[in-house]
């Protein structure tokens, strides 16, 4: 390690406490008993907890929130699978344009795709926005994140495994799901995990396309405007970091294994 | 013949796995945009849309004020937020990808990541607490007794806004620069060195220039969503704060004219591309150079 090094070192942490500074707040206000967020802290307190348990249009959210997510993940990630596995595969005329345009969503500000959908559906085919409005555009924002994912998995595999699958008698289905399947299967939970975790997070879109049934984030949202709320939201959002921390683990986890079976060195973080 | 020729069978299983994916993009990405470009040139007339083809929602965006002020002050938040990020982030990825040890290298980009993860709505609005006029900062500093009334200058503003967007958006400028100076072969730092360049110059002649794809990429990252983002300018940005994206909210939701914000929405659109393409090139320019 060079010299040099230590003043970098410092910034890096500095910099890692800046970005941690807002999370670390979130559980220090929830354990809080004072209505008010703000310092001096007064004692500690498990209410807002208590709060959020018997709070129904929340907790309905909540279930709302989990069913888009995880329609969304599995609908994702099945589109992933079809187009990281053919990007590991031949090459065709207009593969690339094709390939690309899937992977367009991620570099258009969501606004735009919040807008244009609600056109579409509202406007132009006249659906009532619902829960299954937010799963289809969940589902076209989340894809390209899938296949990104997908990709290293994929792009991993050595040929000669499914060739010798079919050479043992297996046809291609056969060689698809014995083989390939399992290779890429930490890929595939990574996916799902990530995928869900987006959908689940996801605010603008849903808060134009969704209907009578909030999803949690446009729960919340409708909550800050309350200063009532605000220590129930802390105690939420401590909860949905805990968790976010715990499914971003497992996803991480799976991920280092997928790497180790299929024998490649690791290259970075899952973006 | 441009689709369905292929030169061998296995590029036409890949051309039939390709399908679904791109028919969901086309049906939920390519079709949505057309509407929207079409409901542009249409105006609202009270509940009816009238589809007669008019300049008339472009003309009202380049002519009443209000506009114009919303789309320039959104593009210099942008820019001035991808700057602050973008130049905060070099070092952190310089630091990871040089003297970090190769096995511990994810880790620090795993602990760079996990706050990115954590719910966007609740990040942002926990800078509204840090900031706010009885936030954080304020009963904080009044609590030690070193101001005696909240400062306000800090809360309900453009650079509210401009702090809590370079927050949010930090994770995203760092893993492409990280990526692209791991690229960056290291016997050519050697070489640099043993021909006479010191520490700085070869980190102005030789690392930087190779960095450059990651800087851009990092730019146009952090850039794009920024430029639409809702939520800070309406939690963070007080009356003068507000962006874009919350005009053309308020065409759609409140207004009901849908049309200008039609309009608007491709603008903004237009706007963004139009800058994207400017680093694009200048990135080609770059690359060209050197070869």
């Amino acid at each position: 390690m060079k010299k040099s090094g230590a003043g970098l070192r410092s910034y890096t942490i500095i910099y890692l406490i800046f970005l941690y500074a807002p999370i670390v707040l979130l559980p220090m206000f929830a354990f809080n008993s004072g209505t008010i967020i703000a310092f001096p802290l007064e004692s500690f307190s498990t209410k807002w907890f208590e709060a959020l348990s018997g709070n129904t249009a929340l907790i309905r959210s909540v279930q709302n929130s989990l069913f888009i997510a995880t329609c969304t993940a599995v609908f994702a990630t099945v589109l992933g699978i079809l187009a990281a596995r053919a990007g590991a595969m031949a090459r065709f005329r207009g593969k690339g344009a094709m390939l690309g345009f899937v992977m367009l969503p991620l570099v258009l500000p969501e606004i735009i795709v919040a807008v244009a959908l609600l056109v579409v559906f509202v406007q132009v085919l006249g659906i009532t926005p619902s829960s299954w409005t937010v799963i289809l555009a969940h589902t076209l924002i989340c894809t390209p994140f899938s296949i990104a994912i997908l990709n290293g998995a994929f792009q991993n595999l050595d040929p000669a495994m499914e060739e010798a699958a079919m050479d043992l008698g297996e046809n291609r289905w056969g060689a698809f799901r014995l083989v390939i399947l399992p290779l890429v299967m930490p890929g595939i939970i990574s996916s799902l995990l990530i995928t869900f975790t987006i959908s689940l997070d996801e605010f603008i879109i849903a808060f134009f396309l969704t209907g009578t049934n909030p999803t949690m984030p446009v729960y919340i949202w409708g909550a800050t405007r309350f200063v009532d709320s605000l220590p129930m939201i802390m105690a939420l959002g401590t909860i949905l970091v805990a968790l976010s921390i715990t499914l971003l683990v497992i996803a991480e986890y799976f991920r280092r294994r997928g790497i180790a079976r299929t024998g490649k060195k690791d290259t970075g973080g899952f973006l | 013949m441009a689709l369905g020729q292929f030169n061998s069978p296995d590029g036409a299983r890949a051309f039939a796995l390709t399908l679904p994916p791109f028919i969901y993009a086309v049906l939920l990405l390519a079709i949505p945009l057309l509407a929207v470009v079409m409901f542009s040139f249409w105006t609202q007339d009270f509940v009816e849309i009238d589809t007669t083809f008019t300049l008339e929602n472009y003309q009202r965006v380049a002519n009443e004020p209000i506009f114009g002020a919303l789309l320039w002050r959104s593009l210099m938040v942008s820019l001035g937020v991808t700057t602050i990020t973008v130049l905060l982030a070099y070092p952190v990825a310089y630091f990871v990808s040089f003297h970090v040890e190769p096995s511990r290298k994810s880790l620090w980009l795993f602990l760079i990541t996990i706050p990115f993860w954590t719910s966007y709505l609740i990040r942002v609005f926990l800078w509204k607490v840090i900031l706010g006029y009885n936030g954080v900062i304020n009963s904080g500093l009044m609590g030690i007794g070193i101001i005696d009334e909240p400062l306000q200058a800090i809360n309900y503003n453009v650079g509210a806004v401009v702090v809590t967007l370079a927050h949010a958006y930090a994770p995203f400028a760092i893993l492409p620069i990280f990526v692209a100076l791991e690229k960056i072969d290291r016997s050519l730092l050697e070489a640099s060195q043993d021909l006479g360049e010191n520490r700085i110059t070869t980190f102005l002649r030789v690392t930087l220039p190779l960095s450059v794809p990651g800087i851009v990429a990092a730019v146009l990252i952090v850039f794009i969503p920024t430029i639409g983002d809702y939520v800070t300018p309406e939690l963070l940005g007080g009356a003068g704060g507000k962006l874009v994206a919350n005009m053309i909210q308020t065409q759609f939701l409140q207004l009901n004219n849908a049309p200008l914000g039609a309009a608007l929405a491709i603008v903004a659109m237009l706007m963004v591309a139009g800058v994207s393409l400017v680093f694009v090139f200048l990135n080609r320019k770059n690359l060209r150079g050197r070869s």
